[in-house]
């Protein structure tokens, strides 16, 4: 079902929301085994909240526009009285004593948070292999991997048991599993969503992102979460425009521009798809041209340089003393926290860590960190330069469809290459997101990416709408 | 760039994380050819590039009025403690007496 179905079901009483939450928690428990994409689902706050709606509908007043829509929501984003784990051990019981933003206005706006959803480790890694509860898989095709690290989120959308979710997306961990699940992930403008309550991994590229099953439901969400927020000091001041109301199929025109960098290593039926989409672009008035981001080859180093160099800082909060779990046999200060993270992060969390601290540290601060954010200054401008002539780029999501279960963990380096396509528009800061785009031989669906400039998401929607519609 | 079991165990101090020797393998092999991966970045010229710290950022957008609000309670910050008592967090000793 679609959001206006649901609040139009609403209204007309065809149901009520707390039927449609009591059959979504029953779904979604049934088909859980099947992929691992939930890590809980709460159902006394998700019946709570379908109470209120229904309250709120019997005494006459205006539910909200997500009034009865059941979201996932991505186990780093913290909700009230809801365990949060970031799929980790070291989080395994944690309980927040308080909601992120985006969660506050989700549920003022009518939605049901109907649970938690599996992920990577602290958002870190691009299979979903890295949660401490067990990987994800993929509903489309059980034996791969649902994309990360926001797996759990766009697994739940594409098996139908949320009508839309949250994910976090720091180099593309909500664009990479939209694309392997086939659903529509949204990476908004760097600022344009309340950061607050999201759990740090990279703090200047962290996004909290809808992922849904059409353009039109996720600006709908995005609608609801974006805007200022005293709480994060860089969310963006600008106004929300009313993005579903732009929908409008009116393309005609429009100048989109295809990186050669991307397409030069763009092989396979990816391609294929990618370059049958903008065929199809060009059919609905887009013009397209071909555009240069030349310091693109770089932009995978300098991501996991900065990225881990937050994330060392960010995470080191993680000590034991205040919540989490603390290790057992912690003689002295410095051995409790030592044993506390050397036991409860797992291997990739420990890696980025790691990388992050030895970047950062005397001799290579300014030869590694200094220069990939001198390098990050260049993909910006790249980027900037194209926007001068064109409204929209187009590209891949990823350089291929999702990949088998333990085909990819061993080589960490691969895995971060992958990422070549998601993570330029984040350092950039801005808005891209994932439309389905067809499906290779196998069945496997490929996303085509949208990049516009800052700010600019309801021309991307726009966009992206009249491909999905056409 | 090739690191060391030395340089790792090092790293491993600075950011508080107990290693196995193992573990300690792993690291000076992936980290090195990570590393090595990064090293790329000397081929780009930088020069008179300003370093790109924040996205957008807007001193305006940043501040908020300076007004007294309501905060955590003692019990709220406490409730995920692995150890406390007396409304504070408890940690092994640090000083002898």
């Amino acid at each position: 079902m679609s959001i206006s179905r649901i609040t139009t079901g609403l209204k007309n009483k065809s149901f009520s929301a707390t039927e449609i939450t009591r059959q979504a928690l029953d779904f979604a428990g049934r088909e859980n085994p099947k992929t691992n994409a939930w890590l809980l689902l709460a159902h006394e706050s998700a019946l709570a909240s379908a109470a209120r709606v229904d309250e709120q509908i019997a005494a006459g007043h205006d539910p909200g526009p997500l009034a009865g829509v059941t979201v996932a929501v991505k186990d780093v984003i913290l909700t009230k009285g809801i365990r949060t784990t970031c799929g980790s051990k070291i989080l395994g019981e944690f309980i927040p004593p308080y909601s992120a933003t985006a969660i506050d206005r989700i549920e003022a706006a009518g939605g049901i948070i109907l649970g938690k959803t599996n992920c990577d480790e602290f958002a870190m890694g691009s299979s979903n292999e890295n949660s401490a509860f067990g990987p994800v898989r993929n509903p489309v095709a059980l034996d791969r991997v649902p994309g990360g690290s926001s797996g759990g989120s766009a697994a739940a959308v594409a098996q139908n048991t949320a009508i839309v979710s949250l994910g976090s997306d720091t180099g593309g961990s909500v664009r990479q599993p939209a694309s392997f699940c086939g659903v529509v992930g949204v990476t908004p403008t760097y600022g344009r969503v309340s950061r607050y309550g999201l759990v740090a991994y990279a703090s200047s590229l962290d996004h909290i992102a809808p992922f849904a099953r059409s353009v039109r439901d996720a600006a709908t969400l995005l609608e609801v979460i974006a805007g200022r927020d005293p709480l994060d000091s860089t969310s963006a001041g600008a106004a929300v425009p009313n993005y579903a109301a732009h929908l409008d199929g009116n393309v005609r025109g429009l100048k989109l521009g295809v990186p050669v960098e991307y397409m030069k290593h763009a092989t396979g039926e990816t391609a294929d798809l990618i370059h049958k989409a903008i065929r199809d672009l060009e059919d609905l008035g887009c013009e397209i041209r071909e555009i240069s981001l030349p310091a693109t080859d770089y932009a995978v180093a300098a991501y996991y340089i900065i990225a881990t160099a937050e994330a060392s800082s960010n995470l080191a909060r993680f000590d034991g003393a205040r919540y989490g779990t603390r290790a057992t046999e912690s003689g002295t200060l410095g051995e409790m926290y030592r044993n506390t993270r050397g036991q409860g992060f797992g291997a990739e969390v420990k890696r980025r860590i790691m990388l992050g601290t030895y970047v950062l540290s005397h001799g290579y601060y300014d030869a590694y960190y200094v220069k990939a954010q001198k390098v990050r200054t260049l993909i910006t401008r790249d980027f900037t330069r194209a926007f001068e002539s064109v409204d929209a780029i187009v590209a891949p999501v990823s350089p291929f469809p999702a990949f088998k279960l333990g085909e990819k963990v061993n080589d960490p380096m691969e895995m971060y290459l992958s990422d070549i396509y998601t993570i330029t528009g984040s350092l950039a800061g801005i808005p891209c997101m994932s439309v389905p785009c067809g499906n290779t031989s196998e069945g496997l669906p490929v996303g085509l990416q949208i990049l516009c400039n800052h700010f600019q998401e309801s021309k991307m929607f726009r966009l992206a709408d009249a491909y999905e519609q056409r | 760039m090739k690191l060391t079991e030395a340089q790792v165990e090092y790293v491993a101090k600075l950011a508080n994380l107990s290693l196995t020797p193992e573990e300690v393998g792993e690291m000076v092999h992936h980290l090195g050819g990570i590393l090595e991966h990064m090293d790329k970045l000397s081929e780009i010229n930088t020069d008179g590039i300003e370093p790109m710290r924040q996205v957008l950022y807007n001193d305006a957008d940043s501040l908020r009025p300076d007004v007294e609000r309501e905060s955590l309670t003692n019990e709220a910050a406490l409730s995920n403690a692995p150890v406390s008592g007396n409304g504070y967090f408890k940690v092994p000793r640090v000083i002898e007496r």
